[in-house]
């Protein structure tokens, strides 16, 4: 019964919301809210990328040594590489002179904030208005939340605690400061700078991110959250997220991210590495809604994102859910190396792809350890003239005795000249796996939308309602407030897209 | 509360309904019966609006505020609102969507549109369960996705248990009876009866009168080649177990 209580919980917002949003129809004819620019002066480098760049930020950022050597060493060689072209992702060159390495806020002090009462109240209201109050009174409660402003984290909320109970979440950079040994032990040893063209980059420029260690034993007391949002005109967003998990330690993460509405196209190339020791589990949750571009397909952020964890011990779990809604391009395939034995991944995946967006996105299961278990469960849904393609590849190592994997890759179209793909590879090296993949792709089905039609619900509620229901297996593994924004954003972005 | 006057249907170039009159009073119980392909079924869907048909002449008029008005140009989902509702014979399955989720938009839009307020969720939910338990489904089955992996007969109670939260003034019943055991059968036929007043009305579509015995038709009509040959009281559908259709024909 109980169970029965939370989902009825969960389904009273999610009717609701549907029934409110004919009412807000009129008010909301624009698809994307989050376009607004903050006017904060801001101190930026000058266009252009070498070694000197490179050097100033390490500078700033007032980093190890060791970390200069290592964005020195990637910059070298990400200079003898090119981009991937295997996606068949249509864009213009990218010209990496072209952009601002580093942007941050002339009013955010160099030196770390005591308090999120500090912070400059234009960047205050700005996440206000994304729907995230950072100030002590109207913070969220029971998340503490990294907010990362252009190239710097403005702070972290309920730092206390946090501390109580010896959870380490900041920022990045301050990371690097005060816990340089802790980072160093774990930066890069999921995604080494040579992996590929994006990541390098990301090594060699990373400006800010989050870092967050949960020790031994502890269950985080709150869910863990960094927002991202773009501001500055040209600059790329390079941010740097290293999640580690002690033995027997469980977190739960979610990460956000926004941008204004511009004509030109803007870099956001991410690098998350997560990793968990013995039975712990980290679970990771994004809704990602960065600005798509307009009907034409003018501007928009390319997001070429790498994101990947290593269930580095015995029955650790790491699982990525994802709610991919924005970017003109999506290209990112959050992955899980399962190492240790008994270990577990996971990934549930909705991408909605409208207008001239392209979205290629997937995962990467690669089993290791003995009786390792994944499950990948995709959803993609292509609207108008966008492109929707899953991209996955599930690899079982000749070691890897009594390997599972169930793969659900599934696609709706809901406009004529859109497209899905799927691209799985399966590859074993180990005769005892059990390997499960199912696919399928429909249009919105017309029985379907009739039957709804007939009890009452006109078109607009009878789509939502339907591609809510395709969605569901993805969406319930969400937090609840992430599962009804997400519920909201597919609404939103739909709208204009079924007539 | 419905008039059907001359009525003419087609899908897709052949025509199904040839000239259907049918008049349906608040209060009363009509049946339809028909062999396979005489139009029984597409009569149902032509009254709640299936986009696959199309009419060609004649009218439907439903009483609304007391006056007729045609309805072939509403949508399916004003019909509903109206008070029109279809039990269907194969109910599609909806994927990830609840039946207290369906149940609960679909109440929600028909009391907006009637300018009644919508009940609370645990009100609501109280609600359903009684209908729930009148056609014989556990509380726990609202949680379930709309049909999916239902069998034959709790697809059918489904149809049944909405009809009976959305209250329609008028319900088609399309072949609700084929395929149910006795049981099944028993608990829908006494749900019929239990909803059944003076202000509302069923139109039955039916092969055989097993279901006729628990639900007494106050109107039985044949229906072949797409237009009503015979119409009678209940005794017509004894007769017609005796004789057969052939015994029908023009």
């Amino acid at each position: 019964m109980s169970q029965c209580k939370s989902f009825l919980l969960k389904d009273k917002s999610l009717v609701f919301y549907i029934l409110k949003r004919r009412k807000q129809k009129v008010l909301t004819k624009q698809k994307y809210k989050y376009g607004f620019v903050t006017k904060v002066p801001s101190e930026k480098f000058a266009k252009g990328l070498n070694e000197e760049v490179i050097c100033r930020l390490s500078k700033i950022k007032k980093e190890p040594t060791w970390m200069l050597d290592l964005r020195l060493k990637a910059y070298r060689h990400w200079k003898t590489l090119k981009e991937p072209k295997w996606a068949g992702l249509k864009y213009p060159p990218i010209n990496y002179q072209d952009i601002h390495y580093y942007s941050a806020p002339a009013t955010k002090q160099s030196k770390k904030t005591k308090s999120m009462d500090e912070v400059d109240p234009e960047l205050l209201k700005t996440f206000e208005r994304l729907g995230i109050p950072l100030n002590e009174r109207k913070r969220l409660a029971g998340v503490a939340v990294d907010a990362v402003f252009d190239s710097v984290s403005l702070g972290t909320t309920h730092q206390d605690v946090l501390k109580k109970s010896g959870v380490i979440f900041c920022s990045i950079s301050e990371a690097l400061q005060e816990y340089p040994d802790l980072v160093q032990k774990y930066f890069g040893s999921v995604v080494p700078y040579r992996d590929n063209f994006f990541a390098c980059l990301n090594t060699a420029v990373f400006t800010d991110g989050s870092f967050c260690f949960i020790p031994k034993g502890v269950r985080c007391p709150l869910d863990l959250s960094t927002y991202f949002r773009i501001n500055e005109k040209d600059t790329g967003q390079f941010e740097r997220t290293l999640v580690v998990a002690e033995d027997s330690s469980y977190v739960n993460y979610l990460e956000g991210c926004t941008a204004p509405m511009r004509d030109s196209n803007q870099l956001h190339a991410a690098v998350v590495e997560l990793v968990a020791l013995d039975h712990a589990e980290i679970r990771y949750s994004t809704v990602q809604n960065w600005y798509p571009g307009d009907e034409q397909g003018r501007g928009g952020i390319y997001n070429f994102v790498t994101k990947r964890g290593k269930c580095a011990g015995k029955g650790s779990r790491i699982s990525w859910t994802q709610v991919e809604a924005g970017s003109a391009i999506t290209w990112k395939y959050p992955s899980c190396i399962l190492q240790g034995d008994y270990s577990s991944g996971a990934f549930y995946s909705v991408a909605l792809t409208h207008d001239k967006m392209q979205a290629d996105t997937g995962t990467k299961m690669i089993h290791i350890g003995k009786n390792t278990k994944s499950t990948i469960v995709s959803k993609g849904i292509s609207a108008d003239d966008s492109v929707n393609s899953y991209r996955g590849q599930v690899k079982i190592l000749p070691q890897a005795k009594g390997a599972r994997n169930f793969s659900q890759c599934d696609s709706m179209l809901a406009g004529k000249n859109s497209a899905a793909n799927t691209f799985p590879l399966i590859e074993i090296k180990n005769k005892s796996a059990v390997v499960e993949h199912e696919a399928t792709t429909s249009r919105i089905n017309e029985d379907q939308l009739f039957y709804l039609k007939s009890r009452g619900l006109d078109t607009e509620s009878a789509v939502s309602l339907l591609v809510n229901g395709f969605c569901h297996q993805v969406f319930k593994k969400l937090p609840l407030e992430f599962s009804v924004e997400a519920v909201k954003l597919i609404e939103m972005k739909l709208e204009n897209s079924i007539a | 509360m419905l008039k059907i006057q001359n009525l003419h249907a087609q899908t897709e170039g052949h025509s199904i309904l040839n000239g259907v009159n049918l008049e349906i009073k608040a209060g009363e119980v009509h049946a339809i019966m028909g062999p396979n392909g005489s139009g029984k079924s597409t009569l149902a869907k032509v009254i709640v609006g299936h986009p696959e048909y199309e009419i060609t002449q004649g009218e439907i008029l439903y009483e609304k505020d007391f006056n007729y008005q045609d309805i072939s140009p509403w949508t399916p989902e004003d019909r509903t609102k109206e008070g029109l509702f279809m039990a269907f014979q194969y109910p599609v399955e909806v994927p990830g969507v609840s039946n207290l989720n369906l149940l609960k938009a679909s109440f929600n839009s028909i009391c907006k549109h009637q300018g009644v307020p919508e009940m609370g969720e645990e009100e609501f939910i109280s609600f359903v369960k009684k209908k729930a338990e009148m056609v014989g489904l556990p509380f726990s089955f609202l949680d379930r996705s709309v049909n999916e992996d239902f069998s034959g007969g709790e697809k059918k109670r489904n149809e049944i248990l909405q009809m009976a939260v959305l209250s329609p003034r008028l319900a088609i019943l399309d072949e609700t009876d084929s395929g149910l055991d006795v049981d099944s059968m028993t608990m829908i036929a006494q749900t019929l009866n239990k909803l059944k007043n003076k202000q509302n009305a069923f139109l039955l579509i039916t092969h055989y009168n097993r279901l006729l015995n628990h639900i007494k038709p106050d109107f039985v009509h044949i229906i072949k080649e797409g237009k009503i040959q015979k119409s009678g009281n209940h005794r017509l559908a004894n007769e017609l177990e005796e004789k057969g259709y052939t015994a029908f024909n023009q």
